[in-house]
């Protein structure tokens, strides 16, 4: 596939002046390292602070009297019970309640909700909740801005020192501090930050303000991916699927207690029988026990050699300084200290479960 | 004076003497990124030129080194295994993987000398 087939970030040239190394993801021409290498872009953002373009990312803005009751009938959250400036993180499910996506909803105003979905499933999710809104007096619109990420202990201050104050938000409250803008306490990577959709006529200089400070750099999405795997955070396409339900999973943590055995969304009736007979698989964390990572897809085996799982995401982790990984297990192995084998390249390796995230999560909490 | 071949999958070989010493090139590891992981060969290892005998993973994917000759292999750099930064800070000295004896000398006239591989890359 050639370049020209893929979308192009509005900031490439920013990207391209920091010496971006491009790959494609999600059929989006996205910079995957920086010159400084994945390693250093991992432990910079833990020190200091990191800037992501996340633009591949949709923002869809749900407009209208009938926004919350259209939220209620697409996904399993009570978005009645959403204050003002509360994000939450919820699912799309299809009917037999398998994962169409994971977003972020946030309530901005009455009738006034903002959704953050993945890159891969943003036209899936706008055709889903257009779907939903159809009788309805609900707008959805899909928006197009730069969304950046910045994240890390430094993060806010730089935002601040760029004039996008956050010190009022906790982690997961969100806000639209201009016409156009919108920015919230929130990231993937387990560190302290924000999130920030800016329409693409200003996002250049804002960017450019943010890196004029020397506590910031360019992360790639190499990185992201072993940030947020240290932070024990599932990625669409790897510990979800459509072929994979809420408590499989290990989401159910996202879905409001009152609608785990059913409700008024898609999927509600398999979640219900879900509820009575519980699926026989978990998520994990896994480390395994030398220096080798364990990939994706890697098979997982008991110590008496039947097959315990999969690897979903395996690689290496900077911060911790071992290999990490996350996988769906028989939920009678998922105790942490479980002895699995991962078999890589005909040999079995050793892997313990692990406790999740496998680095502390420091978000701001208020 | 040891003679250099280089390989279109990014090995370096250095012959000396019936021995070839094996690594990747700085283009290479550069491509990889942080190294977290190297897999070598056994010593005594018999393996065949395209062989994949040594795996170098990176922060995010595994990838393998070919044979760039058949051979024996007999000795393997330990030192990067402990250590796989080492093949990132300098690939072409320090970071080789193992040393092998050559079974076919006439198995190098089909590699590049160092200015075409420099040309491959450009």
């Amino acid at each position: 596939m050639s370049d020209t087939d893929n979308k192009v970030l509005p900031l490439k040239k920013l990207h391209e002046e920091a010496g971006a190394r491009f790959g494609v993801f999600a059929g989006w021409s996205m910079p995957i390292t920086y010159p400084p290498g994945v390693l250093k872009e991992h432990l910079h953002a833990r020190a200091s602070a990191g800037l992501f373009d996340i633009s591949h990312m949709k923002l869809i803005l749900l407009e209208g009297p009938d926004a919350a009751s259209v939220l209620r009938a697409a996904c399993p959250l009570e978005p009645e019970k959403l204050a003002d400036h509360h994000s939450k993180y919820t699912l799309l499910l299809n009917d037999d309640a398998g994962i169409l996506d994971d977003l972020i909803v946030t309530r901005l105003g009455a009738d006034r909700f903002m959704v953050v979905a993945n890159a891969a499933t943003a036209e899936q999710d706008a055709r889903i909740l257009a779907e939903f809104a159809g009788g309805w007096n609900c707008a959805v619109t899909p928006l197009d801005r730069v969304f950046l990420a910045v994240q890390g202990p430094e993060a806010i201050d730089i935002l601040a020192k760029a004039g996008l104050d956050l010190n009022g938000l906790s982690f997961m409250q969100g806000i639209e501090p201009r016409p156009g803008w919108f920015a919230s306490r929130s990231g993937y990577t387990g560190e302290d930050g924000g999130e920030v959709a800016i329409p693409s006529d200003e996002a250049e200089t804002f960017a450019r303000k943010l890196l004029s400070d020397s506590r910031i750099q360019w992360i790639g999405l190499a990185a992201r991916d072993s940030l947020r795997l240290e932070a024990g955070l599932c990625l669409y396409g790897h510990e979800m699927n459509p072929e994979v339900d809420p408590i499989s999973a290990g989401l159910i943590w996202a879905i409001p207690k009152s609608l785990r055995a059913g409700g008024p969304y898609r999927g509600a009736a398999r979640m219900a029988e879900l509820a009575a007979n519980p699926p026989v698989q978990s998520r994990v964390g896994l480390k395994p026990e030398g220096r080798q990572p364990v990939r994706e897809g890697t098979e997982l085996f008991a110590e008496d050699g039947s097959r315990a799982g999969i690897v979903t995401s395996g690689g290496f982790g900077p911060s911790v300084g071992y290999p990490v990984a996350m996988g769906r297990v028989r939920a009678t192995l998922s105790a942490d200290g479980t002895l699995l084998f991962a078999e890589v390249r005909g040999n079995r390796i050793p892997v313990r479960v692990h406790p999740l995230p496998f680095f502390p999560h420091r978000h701001h909490k208020g | 004076m040891p003679k250099v071949y280089f390989t279109p999958e990014h090995e370096w070989i250095s012959v000396e003497n019936g021995v070839g010493t094996v690594g990747i090139t700085d283009h290479a590891q550069e491509q990889l990124g942080d190294l977290v992981f190297v897999e070598l060969p056994a010593k005594g290892k018999k393996v065949k030129k395209g062989d994949g005998i040594v795996v170098v993973e990176s922060v995010k994917a595994a990838s393998d080194v070919y044979a760039p000759v058949s051979g024996e292999i007999l000795e393997v750099n330990d030192a990067v295994s402990s250590d796989p930064a080492i093949v990132n800070a300098d690939a072409a000295g320090k970071g080789w993987f193992f040393k092998l004896k050559i079974t076919d000398e006439a198995e190098l006239s089909g590699l590049m000398d160092e200015a075409a591989y420099k040309a491959s890359i450009a």
